[in-house]
């Protein structure tokens, strides 16, 4: 086990960013119902952000998607205070970060948090090995064992061979690799990926979130996922926080996101996002029939209808049966609803069905 | 309508006695401390006596195998030090090996000192805002007033001599080196530093870490531009008693020796060639790793 600190949840709650002169003044009129466009208008401030409440699960991975301007990478930056809020607070575990002086906060950015930067942010002037122990040797450990230590994340991330070159030697995706193995070094219990993906190309992408998945499986950190690509954001969250002009407007498990779409905006995301991949099989299994009645494969509950289905048509079966993890039946699937699941909507009022 | 052809100016007995104020002000504050003034410079005088005796006193290959060594560490050019080599040799052969190591010494000690005095300066000025514009303008001075001019106080506080010609060698010398430096650490990407202050680092930190090895080869740029402002100030400073390749000039200027003049300039030149490319070869090095090898 590489993290012997249990990953603590991150509760962000009223939070409020608005940018410019005189913030203060203003974050009264914003808390009675001042509008964006009104406070940018009358006053020349910027609301970044506005009333922000999330739980993010700890140990688990936290996505907030938005596109640009949503406030998304100012919410993030709030985490390990790179930016400091007008008003709110932002709790890790039971402490308040935004209420910590300026060593205290040193001392939680060294030991509690680690970042990844959607443009890198390597030390151009340090190799591969330079760059990956810059958080340990921030925090004063002796050289041999912020080699050692880093030598182990430069080999997860795939770089081995590579430590004694310059950033600028590799491509974009290599470069990335190194960002991802400087904040795992780190060995903080928090995790912040701003847009850590995006600037990559899809393939390396892909590559990238199977590195993060498979990592996440035994490090277990808290992980806080900025992206403003849903497919990114459903395969990677295990709660997925919807941003737009600094307010949340939907938050959920993606199944429940796609599922139910809070209004238009979201409705208009999520129309053509895959829904095999985000639908679970008892989501949508029939629990009528009989308990006993165990036809065809069995699957397990948590399975994504995409899964599901090339189940069943390996089997060569029409129906099949969901189970929990003990293997007690709970429903039965057949293959018909499966590809209707996978292709139209489940419920008649989701709005997407009116196309 | 007199006035409009003959400026109204301060009539001539109070502005005699004006100048006459801040003169005897000035020559009763030098009374009052000059020697203090004198004493506190004390260590550069022994510094520079030192540097200029290890020049004179070592024999003349060591000093050329030792110039040499440095360039090629510096540069890792074997064409700028064999450059370097013949132009030493020639130096030396029309007998000017004495005045060029007494110019190179000096030189030396006014780039340490303005590097010594220039870099912590430029490294305040770019932490703030405010005192970059109030430094500004003193570096402009500094630049613009004739060189002359400030020979006047200096020589009045300390006499004639090396220090005093040290010291204005580098007012003229050293305001690059601030510029640049407070320059190169402005320019410093955002991101980067957003990521050094990610990972906690203390302010110092920030500074070793991030600031100043990127910032260097801006500051190796200042440092060579400090290096040619100093050599340019080497006939001036003569005027005052700076022993070198100045002394020469500033003789043939008077007497009308035109090659006596030429040749010390030509020396002039060529340490200036020798101090420009190797400190602009070093400079690059330091960009070494901004070399894209991946596409």
């Amino acid at each position: 086990m590489v993290d012997d600190k249990a990953s603590p949840g991150i509760s962000v709650r009223n939070l409020y960013k608005i940018f410019g002169k005189d913030p203060e003044k203003y974050i009264d009129l914003v808390k009675q119902g001042m509008t964006k466009t009104e406070l940018n208008d009358k006053h020349g401030h910027v609301l970044g952000l506005k009333d922000i409440n999330i739980d993010m699960p700890a140990g688990g991975i936290q996505v907030v998607m938005g596109l640009s301007g949503s406030g998304k990478s100012t919410l993030i930056r709030h985490i390990n205070r790179l930016i400091d809020p007008t008003a709110g607070e932002v709790l890790v575990g039971d402490v308040d970060v935004c209420q910590m002086n300026p060593a205290q906060l040193q001392e939680f950015r060294r030991h509690e948090t680690a970042m990844v930067f959607q443009k890198f942010a390597l030390l151009p002037h340090r190799t591969v090995m330079d760059n990956t122990v810059y958080g340990l040797e921030v925090q004063g450990v002796s050289r041999s064992e912020q080699l050692e230590r880093a030598q182990r994340w430069i080999d997860r991330v795939g770089l081995t061979g590579f430590e004694s070159n310059y950033p600028n030697q590799l491509s974009g995706g290599m470069q990335q690799r190194v960002g991802l193995a400087r904040a795992l070094t780190n060995d903080a219990p928090i995790l912040l990926m701003d847009e850590a993906f995006s600037a990559l190309d899809p393939l390396i992408r892909m590559d990238m979130q199977s590195v993060l998945l498979g990592l996440q499986k035994e490090i277990k950190k808290t992980v806080v996922f900025i992206t403003h690509d849903l497919d990114e954001a459903l395969r990677l969250g295990d709660k997925i926080a919807i941003l737009r002009d600094g307010e949340v407007v939907q938050q959920g498990t993606g199944q429940h996101i796609v599922l139910n779409p809070a209004d238009e905006y979201i409705s208009s995301f999520v129309r053509e996002v895959n829904r095999g991949r985000v639908v679970l099989v008892q989501t949508i299994m029939d629990t009528s029939v009989g308990l006993e009645n165990r036809e065809g494969p069995a699957i397990k509950i948590g399975t994504t209808l995409e899964k599901a289905a090339k189940i069943m048509t390996d089997g060569n079966s029409s129906m099949a049966h969901v189970v929990d993890a003990q293997g007690k039946m709970l429903g039965s699937l057949d293959i018909q609803a499966v590809i209707s699941s996978m292709v139209t909507p489940i419920s008649h009022d989701d709005p997407v069905a009116a196309e | 309508m007199e006035w409009l052809y003959n400026f109204p100016s301060m009539d001539i007995e109070s502005l005699r006695a004006l100048k006459k104020g801040i003169d005897s002000g000035f020559r009763g504050f030098t009374r009052e401390y000059g020697v203090y003034i004198e004493n506190a410079f004390e260590p550069l005088k022994q510094f520079l006596i030192w540097s200029e005796r290890f020049m004179l006193d070592t024999p003349w290959p060591l000093i050329i195998l030792l110039i040499a060594v440095i360039t090629w560490v510096a540069s890792r050019n074997k064409r700028i030090v064999i450059g370097t080599v013949i132009t030493l040799l020639l130096i030396g052969y029309f007998d000017m090996w004495e005045d060029t190591m007494q110019t190179i010494s000096m030189i030396f000690v006014c780039t340490v000192l303005s590097i010594v005095v220039g870099i912590p300066i430029g490294i305040a000025m770019s932490r703030s805002d405010r005192l970059q514009s109030v430094v500004n303008p003193i570096l402009d001075v500094m630049q613009t007033m004739p060189s002359f001019v400030y020979l006047i106080p200096v020589v009045m506080l300390l006499g004639i001599g090396k220090v005093p010609g040290l010291i204005a060698v580098v007012i003229y010398a050293i305001p690059p080196i601030i510029r640049l430096t407070n320059l190169g650490i402005r320019l410093v990407d955002k991101d980067v530093l957003e990521a050094a202050d990610a990972f906690g680092s203390s302010s110092w930190q920030r500074l070793k870490n991030v600031q100043m090895p990127l910032a260097l080869p801006t500051m190796m740029a200042g440092i060579n531009q400090t290096i040619m402002m100093a050599l340019a100030m080497v006939v001036v400073a003569s005027m005052i008693g700076v022993r070198g390749l100045g002394q020469p000039v500033l003789q043939a200027i008077n007497n009308q020796y035109f090659s006596l003049g030429l040749f010390n300039g030509l020396a002039i030149v060529g340490i200036a060639i020798i101090f420009d490319r190797t400190s602009q070869a070093y400079g690059k090095r330091l960009q070494k790793y901004q070399e894209v090898v991946h596409g």
